[in-house]
């Protein structure tokens, strides 16, 4: 079998489709895994140079778990005691998992998840087991919390790449929150983020942020229910970034893992509207943090008026970075020039819930992608 | 006498292959019996229950032909010989 050099993870509402690449322009989609399972998070831990994959998986009967497979599918593993799972004393019990996040290189086996109801957890064993972050879990903001469309979550969980005391979190509803000291307290951090659908526009708490990313100079962009915003200073301060483009609603941000200034959205009309303009669908790419934005739609349909969800969208590593996202009507989409031009690699898929695309270390992915057996 | 446990196929992966179980010291009641199954196969636990220990929302258990949510819950009580049925509802789309 011809070596694999990329790979694509697609998470649906009904199971997972592994795509594999010698090159990004020929992609190879494999069988579906945990069929009619909801996979809503996905993450690809290269690091180490070996490579993990680790699945939020939900039944709809059975409920959330997290599983992962160091052979690129041909086989999953969960604890038997469970990897994400609230302790005594909290009364509460996993509904899903939202983010799966393999910290950076220099923290080797820590991998972050974010879960409904809204709560942040940290693995330091690769992924296998998490503990709840009890700083957020306890907050005095807690109340005012609330629920998206989609549930309360903790969503968005951006450790910085250099400081290890600093920790971003994006909640819906809540915003922004900051750690500066590796997750014992968290501040809410959402100034300048307007939140129209409140009585207060600008309170200090309870934005609905739908993602958020950080760029390699320390910058930190968002796109909210409504708005699209930039910090320079580690979320201190927000200010809008959103002229230029032909609307601020949607759910996608993503950043580029070596150039700072660079960013991706996926511009919908608005809340009321959930379609991106006049039904075609682009990409939006900024190079000068927000100050101008260009539309990138080669190779992307006329029409296409499915919705692209806050996670099924993602770079990978490689040169040029690639770029990829999936929509609610199953398409999932692939540039390897970031952005520049896109083919189909997918179609006619359920709802696509969650994209994740890595370049692999070199030695992996010989085997192939499309053989694995589905957990219970 | 042991208490006689169905659970779906789907789940039998997480009970080593098995969909039937004799379940010997259940202590009289639907949370001893699945207490008793999750303690052989914890994954098959955390399927039927949440981590407070309750029913998953779209997990049946049937004892003597009824609905235990039409009972007593999880202690509505299993007398030696019974059958309980694990049964996923009706649900998804």
């Amino acid at each position: 079998m011809e070596s694999s050099r990329y790979l694509l993870a697609i998470g649906t509402k009904k199971g997972l489709w592994l795509a594999t690449s010698p090159d990004r322009r020929s992609w190879t989609l494999g069988e579906p895994q945990f069929l009619m399972q909801e996979i809503p998070s996905i993450g690809i831990d290269t690091r180490g140079g070996r490579t993990r994959v680790l699945v939020g998986v939900r039944s709809e009967h059975f409920g959330p778990t997290v599983v992962h497979s160091d052979d690129l599918g041909a086989s999953w593993s969960e604890p038997e005691e469970g990897s994400v799972v609230f302790p005594e004393g909290t009364d509460a019990a996993l509904e899903r998992i939202w983010q799966i996040r393999p910290d950076t290189e220099r923290r080797s086996g820590v991998v972050w998840a974010g879960a409904e109801p809204i709560s942040v957890w940290k693995s330091t064993d690769g992924g296998r087991t998490f503990a709840l972050n009890r700083a957020l879990w306890d907050h005095a903001d807690k109340d005012q919390w609330g629920a998206g469309a989609g549930g309360a979550a903790a969503h968005t969980i951006v450790p910085d790449a250099t400081d290890d005391s600093l920790v971003h979190v994006a909640m819906s509803t809540g915003g922004v929150y900051r750690s500066t000291d590796a997750g014992a307290s968290w501040t809410a951090r959402n100034h300048g983020i307007s939140a129209y659908f409140l009585p207060d526009p600008n309170p200090e708490v309870g934005q609905c942020v739908h993602k958020i990313a950080a760029d390699t100079d320390g910058r930190l962009y968002a796109q909210n229910h409504r708005g699209v915003y930039r910090s320079d200073d580690s979320g201190d301060t927000w200010v809008s970034i959103a002229e230029g483009l032909p609307a601020d609603f949607g759910f996608v941000m993503l950043t580029h893992p070596r150039r700072g200034g660079t960013a991706w959205v996926v511009p919908l009309v608005s809340d009321w509207e959930r379609i991106a303009p006049g039904g075609h669908l682009a990409v939006h790419r900024t190079d000068d943090a927000g100050s101008t934005w260009r539309a990138l739609d080669h190779g992307l349909p006329a029409v296409d008026y499915n919705t692209v969800l806050r996670d099924a969208a993602s770079v990978d590593s490689a040169e040029p970075v690639g770029v990829y996202f999936g929509t609610r009507g199953g398409s999932v989409y692939a540039s390897a020039d970031e952005g520049e031009s896109f083919q189909e690699v997918a179609a006619r898929l359920p709802d696509v819930l969650c994209v994740r695309a890595a370049a692999l270390p070199e030695g992996v992915g010989s085997s192939g992608a499309d053989d694995g057996g589905p957990g219970a | 006498m042991p208490v006689s446990v169905v659970i779906p196929s789907v789940l039998a992966p997480a009970a080593r292959g098995q969909t039937e179980f004799e379940v010997p010291d259940a202590s009289g009641s639907v949370r001893g019996v699945l207490e008793a199954l999750a303690a052989e196969f914890p994954v098959l636990g955390r399927r039927l229950r949440d981590e407070r220990g309750a029913l998953r929302r779209h997990v049946n258990v049937y004892v003597g032909g009824q609905d235990v949510r039409r009972l007593e819950g999880l202690d509505t009580a299993v007398r030696p010989g019974q059958e309980v049925l694990v049964i996923q509802s009706v649900a998804g789309g």
